[in-house]
C-alpha cells in the first residue's frame, strides 16, 4: 500500500491563496482505504478549507469535493473529473503523488495542488494508522534470499551484505536503537529456516541503472 | 590466492610480528599541523596509523588528503580509511586510483556511521555499494587490474585491504558471518572496535581463528573521566569497566593539573598494559589498534612498557 499523510492545513491554505474555484479530489485507493484522502476526507477538507479561509479573512471561493475510484488510473480519473472541469480552475488531490500527476496529465491547463505527502510503500502491522515501510520498488527483488525481509527498504543503509557495525543487540543505530536491525531479522529468519548459507552469500554490487532513470512498462 | 604484502603493516603481520597501529582523526580545518604532530607522536611506537574518514558522519578534512600529508611529512605509514557512505562506486574508484598514485598502501574499508547521526544530518546517504562489495571492488582493482564494471585499469593500485569487526556485537554470529564473507572476498587484515576486557577480545579472536586473518584488537585509552563516562554511556554495546571508571573519577578530582594528568596517564597505563599483555599471552591476536584520539601523549609510554 502507498502510505501518505495529509499536508498541514496551513500549507494547503497558502497554496490556494489566489485560486478562483477549487475541486477537492479524493481517491478511494490507498488514500481512501486508510482514511487519509477518501470520499469522507475530501468532504471534510472542503469544510476545513472554507472555515480556514473565513478565519484568515479571505474572500469565499467555490469549493466542492468529489472522489475518484483510483487516481492512478488515467482513464478513470479523466472520465470522473471531466464533467466538473468547467466549474473549477484548480484541483486539490488527496491521492499520492501519482494521483496528482494523473490529474495534471489529464487536464494540463488546470492547476493541481497536492494535498498529501506520499511517504512510502508500507504495511499496516499494528493499530489503524500505524505503518512501516516494506518496499522501495527497487526493481530487483531479493526477498527469497533474505528470509522475507527487505534489506533495501528496512536497512537504513540498504545494505545487501549486512549487518553493519551499527547493530547493537539486534537494534539499528538509526533511530536510537529502537528499531530492529533488518539484518538481525534476516539472520533470525534464515536461521529458523536452516538457510544461513544464504546469509553468508556475497551479493555483488547492484545494477542501479534501472532506478537511475524513469521507468516504464509497455 | 594470497595477496602480496604491499605495506609495512602487512609485511610485519605476515612476518608474524605483534604489531601496533594508531589512529589519527582529521578535523574541520585546512590546517594539517595537528595531524602531523599526532602522527609524529606515534613514530617508533606503531607501524602505521589509521586516518579516519568523516567519523560519526561529521564533514572533516578528506582522509585521503590527510593520509597523503601524514606519509609525506612524517614518513608514518597510513591506513587510509574509506567509507562507502559518502561516495558512489565511481567516486570510490576515483579515490582509490588517487590513493594508489599518492603511495597509499593500506586501506580500511568501512560502511560508515549513518548520515543522520552526523553534523549535517540532512545529507543524503549514498551506500551505492556496501563494505563487502567495496572489499570486492578494491580487491579486483588490485589483483586483476579491473574496476567494478570490468574496465581495465592501466596501472592498478597496490593496496592491502583491511576490514573492521565488532567484538561487542550481540549476537556475535551475524557479525562473524559478515566477517567471513569479507575474508572470502580477499580482506587482508582486521581491526576491531574497542574492547575493554580480555574476555571480549579472546572470544572474538577465538571465534575468528578459522578465518585465518590477522586480528588487531582495538583499545581506547580514556583521557579523562568525562571521556570514559561518555564512552560508557553513549557508545552502544561498549561498557567501560566500572573499576576503571571509578579510578578515573577519583584521580580526575586531583586539583593540580599536572599531577592529575600524570595520574590519569598512570591509570591508563596500568589498565591497558595489563590488558594488552593478557591479549598477547592468551590469544592469537596479531596486534593492537590503539585509538588514542586526542590522547596521543599516551602512545609512547604505553608501547614502551610492552
Amino acid at each position: 500500500m502507498i502510505v501518505l499523510e495529509q499536508k498541514p492545513l496551513d500549507q494547503i491554505l497558502e497554496y490556494i491563496n489566489d485560486v478562483g474555484s477549487l475541486l477537492v479530489v479524493g481517491c478511494d485507493g490507498c488514500s481512501g482505504i486508510y482514511q487519509v484522502g477518501g470520499e469522507k476526507q475530501a468532504k471534510t477538507m472542503k469544510k476545513l478549507l472554507e472555515m480556514g479561509m473565513k478565519i484568515k479573512g479571505k474572500k469565499a471561493i467555490k469549493i466542492e469535493a468529489t472522489t475518484v475510484l483510483r487516481q492512478c488510473d488515467l482513464r478513470i480519473t479523466a472520465t470522473t473529473i471531466r464533467p466538473l472541469t468547467k466549474e473549477f480552475d484548480t484541483f486539490l488531490s488527496l491521492a499520492c503523488g501519482i494521483g496528482v500527476q494523473t490529474i495534471a496529465k489529464a487536464f494540463p491547463d488546470k492547476l493541481v495542488i497536492p494535498g498529501t505527502d506520499t511517504k512510502f510503500l508500507g504495511m499496516q502491522e499494528r493499530e489503524l494508522g500505524e505503518f512501516a515501510e516494506m518496499c522501495r520498488a527497487c526493481g530487483d527483488c531479493v526477498l527469497y534470499e533474505t528470509g522475507g525481509i527487505c534489506p533495501i527498504a528496512r536497512c537504513a543503509k540498504s545494505l545487501l551484505n549486512g549487518p553493519c557495525g551499527g547493530m547493537v543487540d539486534g537494534k539499528c543505530e538509526v533511530g536510537d536503537y529502537t528499531r530492529d536491525c533488518a539484518w538481525y531479522l534476516i539472520y533470525e529468519a534464515l536461521k529458523r529456516q536452516g538457510r544461513l548459507d544464504l546469509y553468508k552469500k556475497f551479493r555483488p554490487p547492484r545494477d542501479w541503472s534501472y532506478k537511475a532513470q524513469p521507468q516504464e512498462i509497455k | 590466492m594470497v595477496r602480496e604484502a604491499f605495506s609495512n603493516l602487512m609485511r610485519e603481520l605476515r612476518a608474524g610480528n605483534f604489531v601496533y597501529t594508531g589512529e589519527i582523526e582529521p578535523l574541520k580545518t585546512v590546517d594539517p599541523t595537528e595531524i602531523i604532530d599526532v602522527a609524529r607522536a606515534h613514530i617508533d611506537c606503531v607501524i602505521a596509523c589509521n586516518v579516519t574518514d568523516n567519523p560519526k558522519s561529521c564533514g572533516y578534512m578528506s582522509s585521503l588528503v590527510a593520509s597523503y600529508i601524514i606519509q609525506r611529512e612524517t614518513g608514518m605509514e597510513a591506513v587510509y580509511q574509506i567509507t562507502v557512505r559518502d561516495r558512489n562506486r565511481l567516486a570510490l574508484i576515483s579515490d582509490l586510483l588517487g590513493a594508489g598514485a599518492l603511495g597509499i598502501r593500506n586501506i580500511l574499508v568501512l560502511g560508515g556511521d549513518h548520515t543522520v547521526l552526523g553534523d549535517a544530518p540532512g545529507a543524503k546517504p549514498v551506500y551505492d555499494v556496501d563494505s563487502a562489495q567495496m572489499v570486492y571492488m578494491a580487491g579486483r582493482m588490485v589483483d586483476e587490474g579491473l574496476d567494478v564494471a570490468g574496465n581495465k585499469i592501466e596501472t592498478p593500485p597496490k593496496f592491502n585491504i583491511g576490514i573492521a569487526g565488532n567484538p561487542n556485537a550481540a549476537p556475535l554470529e551475524p557479525e562473524l558471518l559478515k566477517i567471513e564473507r569479507k575474508v572470502d572476498l580477499g580482506a587482508d587484515f582486521l581491526q576491531t572496535q574497542v574492547a575493554f576486557d580480555i574476555d571480549t577480545a579472546k572470544t572474538f579472536v577465538d571465534a575468528t581463528e578459522t578465518f585465518k586473518i590477522p586480528i588487531l584488537i582495538g583499545i581506547f585509552p580514556c583521557k579523562s573521566y568525562g571521556v570514559a563516562k561518555f564512552f560508557d554511556e553513549h557508545i552502544p554495546g561498549v561498557s567501560v569497566p566500572a573499576e576503571l571508571l571509578e579510578t578515573l573519577k577519583k584521580v580526575g578530582k586531583i586539583e593540580d593539573k599536572k599531577e592529575r594528568k600524570a595520574k590519569i596517564d598512570e591509570v591508563n597505563l596500568d589498565f591497558f598494559v595489563d590488558l594488552i599483555k593478557e591479549i598477547k599471552k592468551t590469544t592469537n591476536a596479531a596486534g593492537i589498534h590503539i585509538m588514542a584520539v586526542g590522547y596521543e601523549r599516551l602512545v609512547k609510554p604505553l608501547v614502551s612498557r610492552l
